[in-house]
């Protein structure tokens, strides 16, 4: 039995791990580079409580189940998860009045120890928020990961129980017999398979559509996001949402899991032509500036790091679109993944596994004996006790030669990202948070460029940074 | 009264001058003797110093830097440019050491101006 | 491991300070982070360098050649650690130091932090477009240029009309990459005025004053930049954008002060954002001394090492028992945008260091008893002045003026 996953963001990646807990052989099929490059590169990386979604919805169903099950999650794939908790606030009677109905709601979903704290109890836990402030749902079980990494870990382990991965290839076309799907086809080859689960982001819909399967209308909806130094990571502890509107949750102000300050996103609907619109530009930005400044007065633009933005794969109806089809018998949906699309992951993965497949589906999977639950994440030298660096610099020297500066990341953590698949500099700055600080690689990059080179046997001029034509140096100055 | 700036050195000092039928009357602004010789220069053929790099087999370094003992013509710079491209030399070299003598025939040297140690390739 | 004197940063101000300390007959260990000392000399292979110092013009690297020569010449009392990280300095004076030969802490009885500045990121400056691969600081493209014998490009924009920006334009000029021009938000060049010539008119590449980038656009390589001029204020003037079509960005846009590291141990300096300093090279904290471009940016290296001498020469008095108090503060009054030192003990004479708030054709330098008339003075290029004590005496703040004449 043989299961292709299209899609490796975090959807797709906790799907295949979770699928390779059985005994199929998995696929997973990634058009980019590297793994969680879609919509999982580049959104504000919370784990959501779950207060927010409507009573009965699909994500009202997975996202405080999949929270929960991030703790164990983080524990086994070795990232880190922080739970900073998350306030609401309300700045007036109307606000106050949506925060009882979240808490209401919240509660309805399941959502644990929600409670409402006045202006006083903020203040003191939050010093810099705006002291206009009047009241705030706290929700102690939201809390911030790194989404990337989650991806990334996911497969990790997959690819030690068995998975196969497929990057920098393209689903273009299927291949059925009668109503069922004998083969995906891509830009490289054709992959014969007995199922497909459709985890791709933006773009499901249009696989959907390819494979003659139902789906959801998916338009890209743009964030714009600001982030700051670390030198102001400890303006809020926790993470910090304005009212929600009908039309979104707000521009919030959350610390990163790094130590930095990270500040929107900003909500535009854009037209379905325009998934690949990663642009930044000048009226979101300053948007999301003005807006900030209603929930933290001070903020210090001068430490402004960079800004960027994502996109959300949203649907009209505003909810997951989740299950197997009835038109295409072996094609299953994961798509609409908009928030809170990456706190509900885990929860998906076990719900596509266990429920669609197996019960759904009678495909009577039996549990693969020896599966590897636990995967270690790179070894970060700069967190060892100094007697333990020692001996690991005395092992391999390369433990004690430091390259990101800003963010304390050694050549060997480098070579270890290259060895686990960073083929890219993008690839080898989300596996060890090099060129993510301050200085944004103005000393390590040359470096790191060299490292490539060397441990790849390429050369520098063959090295892009995310895709295939973002080359970053062209040939020598003197041969 | 023109007026040009000197590049001899960082201190750039506006040098006014003014010339009749082809010949220097009158020079003010410069700080030092140099400054008179540039205008000169400047005028019937200006010289520049090019810093720039080249090649270094089995050293520590792929490049060494190197410039011109001494400003040479302009106009000769693109010739100069290709000739410096085809230079290799052998590590290691030392500051100081001339890399090709009197280039292009205009009296100046092209120098190494930082050392490069060799390195025993495999 | 034990030392007298550690000074963090073997760049021009480091390499000054431990040769200082070292003439003092103290134990000195230098730590350098990068794989060789001369710190960001190596890479600058342009002429501009030591011209007071030396009396002659020397290059980058021919200037670092000079001082590692005497570093060299007091092996028995300097230890220099290349590939050596100072990753930690604690309040007990610990420092914890990584290299691939080993992890260890330092304890020394005075530190002389070196650790000059870094680049303005693009990141920091909220340009909106895209991300793509092609956007360079100078310094990085210097070095892949300089050290790594890469090329960072085919068609480039510099951004910045300082000294940097102008050195990197005929760079790439003369290894065949095409410069289309070099762009200054400000009215006047960012640089000096021999740079202008031999970097641009010399190649005729267009310096267009009064603009900045308002666009990026290149989702994987960049492709295009786009370049409006601005008013008084710097805000773009909308209906002047130029395009250019370049796959290369290299941006001169400021240096910043390195000073993390420092954090809760010291205090900065809000107009420099470096370490406030006394004219001792002291900092606020006694056992901390600073020298070069992680106090205030400087012009010239010479004056970066004659700022590390002083630096090393005073740690090493601390070390032998004298104390100074950090001394009466100095601050920026009319037209004066910044000054170094912050401070004024007055066991020496003051060699003052000013920027200038704006163009001044004619400008009357007024500090305490001390006057001085300059002309032509433009931000970028520093004042120095060395003041006689004389002049300071009695005084509880010094205010450095300069009126316009």
């Amino acid at each position: 039995m043989r299961v292709a996953v299209i899609g490796a963001g975090v959807v797709g990646s906790l799907i295949a791990r979770e699928l390779c807990k059985y005994d199929v052989e998995v696929l997973l099929i990634e058009k980019n580079l590297d793994v969680g490059w879609g919509v999982t590169k580049a959104n504000s990386a919370i784990l959501h409580a779950g207060y927010d979604d409507p009573v009965g919805s699909v994500r009202a169903r997975f996202c405080s189940v999949g929270n929960a099950m991030y703790t164990e999650l983080s524990r086994e794939l070795d990232f880190e998860i922080k739970r900073t908790g998350s306030y609401v606030l309300a700045f007036n009677d109307e606000e106050t009045a949506v925060l009882h109905k979240l808490l209401v709601q919240g509660e309805k979903n399941g959502v644990p120890n929600l409670s409402i704290h006045d202006r006083e109890t903020i203040l003191s836990r939050e010093p810099r928020i705006n002291p206009e402030v009047k009241m705030g749902l706290w929700a102690p079980t939201a809390g911030i990961t790194e989404p990337w990494m989650v991806a990334i870990a996911a497969v990790e382990n997959a690819l030690e129980n068995g998975l196969k991965l497929f990057l920098n290839e393209e689903v273009v076309d299927f291949e059925k017999q009668g109503n069922r799907i004998v083969g995906v086809i891509t830009n490289k080859q054709v992959h014969r398979v007995d199922v497909v689960i459709n985890a791709a982001g933006l773009f499901a819909d249009e696989i959907a559509k390819l494979a003659g399967a139902e789906y959801v209308p998916l338009h890209p909806r743009k964030g714009q996001y600001i982030l700051l130094d670390k030198k102001l990571g400890n303006t809020v502890r926790s993470v910090i949402f304005p009212t929600p509107t009908e039309k979104s949750k707000g521009i919030l102000v959350l610390p990163t899991i790094d130590g930095g300050l990270l500040l929107g996103p900003t909500a535009e609907d854009l037209p379905s032509d325009r998934k690949n619109d990663l642009t930044t530009t000048n009226e979101g930005i300053q948007s999301v500036k003005d807006f900030v400044l209603k929930l933290v007065p001070e903020i210090d633009f001068s430490l402004v790091v960079k800004t960027f933005a994502g996109l959300r794969p949203e649907s009209p109806q505003k909810d997951f679109f989740i299950g197997k089809s009835e038109i295409v018998p072996n094609f299953v949906n994961a798509m609409a993944m908009r928030s809170p699309g990456l706190t509900a992951a885990p929860a998906i993965a076990k719900y596509i596994a266990e429920e669609v497949l197996q019960q759904q589906m009678r495909l009577n999977l039996t549990t693969k004996k020896g599966f590897k639950p636990e995967r270690k994440g790179i070894r970060k030298y700069a967190e060892l006790s100094l007697e333990e660096w020692q001996r690991a610099v005395k092992e391999n020297p390369s433990a004690g030669r430091m390259i990101c500066f800003c963010n304390e990341v050694t050549e060997a953590e480098i070579v270890e990202a290259i060895r686990r698949g960073a083929r890219t500099l993008d690839g080898v700055k989300f596996r060890t948070r090099a060129m993510f600080g301050r200085c944004q690689g103005g000393f390590c990059m040359s470096k790191i460029l060299k490292i490539l080179e060397r441990e790849l046997k390429t050369d520098a001029s063959q090295i892009v940074l995310k895709s295939p034509n973002s080359w970053v140096v062209d040939g020598k100055v003197r041969e | 009264m023109e007026k040009i700036v000197c590049v001899l050195c960082p201190m750039g000092c506006k040098i006014k001058y003014s010339v009749e039928d082809g010949k220097i009357v009158s020079v003010e602004g410069n700080r030092c003797p140099r400054g008179l010789s540039y205008l000169e220069d400047e005028l019937k053929e200006p010289k520049r110093i090019v810093p720039t790099s080249v090649r270094v087999v089995n050293g520590e370094l792929p490049l060494a830097s190197v410039k011109t003992s001494k400003p040479i013509p302009k106009r000769l710079i693109p010739e100069f440019m290709e000739l410096v491209k085809q230079v290799q030399i052998e590590a290691p070299v030392k500051v100081g050491d001339v890399i090709l003598k009197n280039v292009l025939d205009t009296g100046a040297d092209v120098v190494a101006t930082r050392t490069v140690k060799r390195v025993n390739s495999a | 491991m034990k030392t007298d004197v550690l000074v963090i940063g073997a760049g021009a101000a480091g390499m000054a300070a431990a040769i200082a300390a070292a003439k003092r007959n103290l134990k000195v260990v230098i730590a350098e982070r990068d794989e060789i000392t001369g710190g960001i000399l190596n890479q600058c292979i342009h002429n501009g360098f030591g011209l007071h110092y030396f009396r002659e013009e020397l290059t980058g690297p021919e200037y670092a050649e000079r001082f590692r020569e005497q570093l060299s010449r007091y092996t028995g009392s300097i230890e220099v650690l290349t590939d050596c990280h100072v990753l930690k300095l604690d309040r007990n004076k610990k420092a914890l130091l990584v290299s691939p030969k080993n992890v260890f802490e330092l304890e020394a009885k005075v530190v002389v932090y070196a650790a000059g500045a870094r680049e303005r990121p693009f990141g920091s400056l909220m340009i909106p477009g895209d991300r793509p691969s092609g956007i360079f600081t100078a310094g990085v493209a210097q070095r892949l240029m300089n050290i790594d014998n890469r090329k960072v490009g085919r068609r480039a924009l510099i951004v910045g009309s300082g000294d940097i920006g102008m050195i990197m334009a005929r760079r790439l000029t003369l290894e065949g990459i095409e410069v289309v021009g070099v762009v200054e938000r400000l009215p006047y060049p960012g640089g000096l005025l021999r740079n202008v010539i031999q970097c641009l008119k010399d190649f005729n590449i267009p310096l267009y004053l009064s603009s900045t980038v308002v666009e990026v656009k290149g989702s994987e390589r960049l492709e295009e930049v786009v370049v409006a001029r601005v008013d008084e204020q710097f805000r773009p003037i909308p209906g002047t954008e130029k395009s250019f079509k370049v796959d290369t960005l290299v941006l001169s846009v400021g240096l910043i002060p390195q000073v993390e590291m420092l954090n809760g141990l010291v205090t900065l300096d809000k107009r420099t954002r470096g370490i406030a300093c006394s004219n001792t090279g002291q900092s606020s904290n006694e056992w901390i001394f600073a020298a070069g471009n992680c106090t205030a940016v400087f012009d010239l290296v010479d004056y970066v090492t004659k700022e590390g001498e002083r630096a090393g020469e005073y740690a090493s008095r601390y070390v032998n028992g004298e104390r100074f108090s950090l001394g009466v503060p100095i601050v920026p009054g009319e037209n004066v945008m910044l000054t170094f030192p912050n401070y004024y003990n007055d066991v020496d004479d003051l060699t003052l260091y000013l920027r200038c708030k704006k163009p001044m054709e004619k400008a009357l330098l007024k500090v305490g008893g001390f006057e001085k008339t300059f002309e032509d003075l433009i931000p970028s290029e520093m004042i120095v002045v060395k003041i006689p004590k004389q002049k300071l005496s009695n005084l509880d703040r010094i205010e450095v003026k300069l009126e316009e004449v």
